[in-house]
């Protein structure tokens, strides 16, 4: 069985983000960059079905620029066989990576498709199921755990209030949430190897998918901030201001 | 011009972001039609039927719609959404599963948890764990949208809509339900919670955290919230994590217990009325967020809060 899973290269979680002077959008050059979390767990998961006999070979692919290059070496140093990078630019939005991800799939024709549930930049959350629709794939989102038995798998998924859990038949897309794994760490010799494996590169204009924009950004802004309150000495304290002040707990 | 709501349900009741959901859609000034699509779920479709502002509820009624799948939602919303030039649903696991999916059928673009509506196709969304946020402007003829229910007041009841069944597209064979677990819990739904006390690493183990917050939240009728930390240490559930990858919350009063205040946390909570953070570190962030700090050790104010409530 062959797996592909899709690596958005973002701003690092840890980095709070900056926006342009004229609020026409974020600034993230020179800002440290990484693979998408989620991506990281979904990666994480295709390594574990293969090592336990039941993939066979796992491909990372992204969408972006040649700088995209070090979240594959990433997922190459992680233990991907493959990667591609489709080189498309840097401002692609959900459908335009689900159609690009499609051409990708006639191509692989993997049985199973991972994606990280959503990406820690723009917070849209919609690639895995508009890839799903796409090629009309049944479609595992948020997924916790995941079995594969035969041609079926079994995927447990995080909803609001508990989990439920859908059998599928594969192939199928999985979106995956944190709680899917635990991603290893890379070691240094994995990524010195890395280093030296062969990236396959594909224009997206060679793929005949319209790439067209379909929503445009107007303007950033920082939200309001919450202001800081008072700090209270003690409990008797903060019951009084909370009854005194804001009527709560009265 | 004609707007479509994906309403939420558990089979007996409507979700109460559904009515959030129809303020929201007011804004166009034009008529509002709701999808129930259930089984046997006719109960919802009245309820739905009686918000203040529904012109029409097409009721969906088939077997396969028991427990809806998103391939069986988006396929039913395809089936029916000639006509429409707006559908949205409040932002929820439910509608965050079905709808993107529907937005590549109609291959048009999805805009995700929106907070405020500009104008006919602008709208104010966060990027960036809800550290920035963007105005962006759909140029596709249908608008597809998920709303993120507490910042639209809640539509109040007294409508009298009429109830048309609709039909329902053959099931997906690939994908079936097979069972759920849900949190039993005496305490409100987070969600929709007034009072929401939250803790994190701090609280030291499983066991403290039911220990030192339960009986908190039990006397305030409160529901309990959690940090990814303390769900990643197996302290709480992961259906409580309050943050950006899980549950947002805006209750009157946010009790932060042990709670450093991640950004990825506070995007969760900070719409909250009143934040409380009760930390022992006093340059913790969370109290850069809070209207009332106290720098103490939990395990002492939390027994003493709880006893000092009545």
């Amino acid at each position: 069985m062959k797996i592909l899973v899709a690596v958005k290269r973002v701003v690092d979680y840890n980095i709070k983000v900056r926006i342009k002077a004229d609020g026409s959008d974020v600034d993230i050059e020179g800002v440290k960059m990484g693979i998408n979390p989620f991506d990281e767990n979904a990666l994480e998961e295709a390594l574990r079905l293969k090592e336990k006999g039941i993939a066979t070979e796992v491909v990372a692919v992204s969408l972006g620029t040649s700088a995209n290059q070090d979240v594959l070496r990433h997922s190459l140093a992680m233990g991907a066989d493959r990667a591609i990078l489709i080189e498309a630019g840097t401002d692609l939005q959900p459908l335009a990576v689900a159609k690009l991800l499609k051409s990708i799939v006639a191509r692989e024709q993997p049985n199973l498709i991972i994606l990280g549930k959503q990406a820690i930049d723009d917070d849209a959350g919609q690639t895995g199921q508009m890839l799903a629709a796409l090629l009309d794939y049944p479609q595992g989102t948020f997924a916790s755990t995941l079995e594969i038995e035969g041609d079926e798998i079994l995927v447990t998924r995080e909803v609001d209030g508990g989990t439920e859990t859908l059998a599928l038949t594969l192939p199928t897309v999985i979106t995956a949430d944190l709680r899917l794994n635990e991603p290893r760490f890379v070691k240094l010799p994995n990524l010195m190897m890395a280093r030296k494996k062969p990236i396959e590169t594909i224009n997206a204009a060679e793929l005949g998918v319209s790439l067209d924009a379909r929503l445009k950004l107007i303007q950033v802004s920082e939200p309001a901030a919450r202001k800081a309150g008072i700090k209270v000495d003690s409990v008797e304290e903060l019951l009084n201001k909370l009854r005194s002040h804001e009527g709560i707990l009265v | 011009m004609k707007i479509l709501i994906l309403a939420e349900h558990d089979g007996l009741q409507l979700s109460p972001s559904v009515h959030q959901a129809v303020t929201a859609a007011q804004f166009w000034n034009s008529p509002i039609h709701v999808l129930v699509a259930g089984h046997n779920a006719d109960a919802v479709a009245q309820q739905a039927a009686s918000i203040d502002g529904v012109e029409r509820v097409l009721h969906a009624n088939a077997v396969h719609l028991a427990h809806p799948l998103a391939e069986d939602i988006a396929n039913l919303v395809a089936s029916i959404s000639e006509g429409y030039d707006v559908i949205l649903a409040a932002h929820s696991s439910f509608s965050k599963n079905a709808l993107p999916r529907l937005s590549a059928l109609l291959d048009v673009a999805m805009i995700s948890d929106v907070l405020e509506i500009k104008a006919d196709n602008t709208y104010v969304r966060s990027i960036y764990a809800g550290n920035v946020l963007t105005t962006i402007q759909s140029t596709d003829a249908v608008q597809l949208l998920t709303v993120h229910g507490s910042n639209f007041a809640a539509a109040s009841l007294g409508g009298n809509a009429e109830i048309v069944n609709t039909e329902t597209p053959a099931a997906f064979k690939k994908a079936s339900w097979k069972s759920e677990v849900r949190s039993q819990s005496d305490r409100p739904a987070l969600g929709s919670a007034k009072i929401v006390v939250s803790g994190g690493r701090s609280l030291g183990s499983a066991e403290k955290f039911e220990q030192v917050l339960s009986p908190l939240a039990y006397k305030l009728g409160a529901a309990l919230g959690a940090t990814r930390a303390a769900v990643d240490a197996g302290y709480a559930p992961n259906d409580i994590q309050v943050g950006q990858t899980g549950v947002v919350v805006a209750p009157e009063l946010y009790i932060a217990v042990g709670v450093s205040g991640a950004i990825q946390h506070t995007y969760g909570m900070r719409d909250s009325k009143i934040v409380v953070a009760i930390n022992q570190d006093p340059d913790a962030p969370i109290f850069q967020v809070a209207d009332y700090g106290l720098v103490a050790d939990l395990f002492d104010v939390i027994p003493e809060l709880t006893a000092a409530i009545q």
